[in-house]
């Protein structure tokens, strides 16, 4: 209890993940579900800097993959937000069941 | 319990409430907000463990970057102060289910693992080390990753804009066919 050991953050990271899951599989709203896979990508770093420093402190590998997520991230959001703004522009909603012309 | 523990209690508290407030409320301005405090309790664990590079960048990229970014979609998309309807209960609890033996699955496997330290020294990680590492060509450089992302980045900033262009003929006829 008193030392804050790795597998504390360890649980902290675990819970933000499937925080970030459970919200990606009851949300239907398309900016909400983008909202979710943030929180599931923020988690993955605090793992990465948690392993870094607890496990391998002589190195810096950690924090360039944190970095890297960091940078897939910002683009990956930016992508999907120009996708909602275009099936908005169609459909005139971005509930993700409205968006279903391709089904068969 | 040291001073230490308490602030990592506190800053572990902070996220996850705010997090779990994030995918739950009803008004997405507001959830929005939620999502930007877990990001900045995030960017304060990244402080608490001495890793102030990586915490000015979580700050710089996501709460100035994405979060405004979101809120800027938000605004174009909604009506500002309406409430989303809820998720009807039968996925609210498969999910619920689903997530909960995940989670337990996940803590069972940390709890069963026995972390062995590192017993090298810490290396002091100023930004100075940070980026002569990673613009390096020695054995443990980053610079290809560096490169392939700046391409990366590159790419999705053209596709973006390919993407939101609003083509007037197209784009007119898909609207008329769906409403």
């Amino acid at each position: 209890m008193a030392e804050i050991t790795l597998t504390h953050l360890l649980f902290l990271s675990t819970a933000l993940f499937f925080i970030g899951a459970f919200g990606f599989l009851t949300r239907r709203n398309m900016i909400t579900m983008l909202m979710s896979v943030e929180l599931m990508l923020n988690s993955v770093n605090i793992n990465f800097i948690a392993f870094n420093k607890y496990l391998f402190a002589d190195r810096l590998d950690g924090v360039f993959f944190t970095l890297f997520l960091i940078a897939i991230a910002a683009a990956e959001a930016a992508v999907a937000i120009a996708i909602i703004i275009n099936i908005y522009r169609n459909y005139q909603s971005i509930d993700i069941d409205d968006a279903d012309s391709m089904k068969f | 319990m040291n001073i230490s523990a308490i602030i990592f209690y506190l800053i572990a508290a902070f996220i996850l409430i705010s997090g779990g407030l994030a995918v739950t409320s009803r008004k997405i301005f507001r959830a929005a907000i939620y999502l930007l405090f877990s990001m900045i309790g995030v960017a304060g664990l990244y402080f608490w463990m001495s890793y102030e590079f990586i915490a000015a960048v979580q700050i710089v990229v996501y709460v100035g970057g994405i979060v405004v970014l979101i809120i800027f979609s938000i605004f174009l998309t909604h009506h500002v102060g309406s409430e989303m309807e809820a998720p009807n209960r039968m996925r609210l609890g498969f999910s619920f289910l689903a997530v909960l033996f995940a989670f337990a699955f996940c803590i069972v496997t940390i709890l069963k693992n026995e972390f062995v330290p590192g017993l090298a020294a810490p290396v002091d990680l100023t930004v100075e080390r940070i980026g002569t590492q990673m613009l390096s060509l020695t054995e443990h450089g980053y610079i290809l990753p560096f490169e392939v992302v700046s391409m990366l980045l590159l790419a999705a900033m053209i596709g973006c804009i390919v993407i939101a262009l609003k083509i007037p003929g197209a784009t007119g006829s898909t609207t008329q066919a769906q409403s």
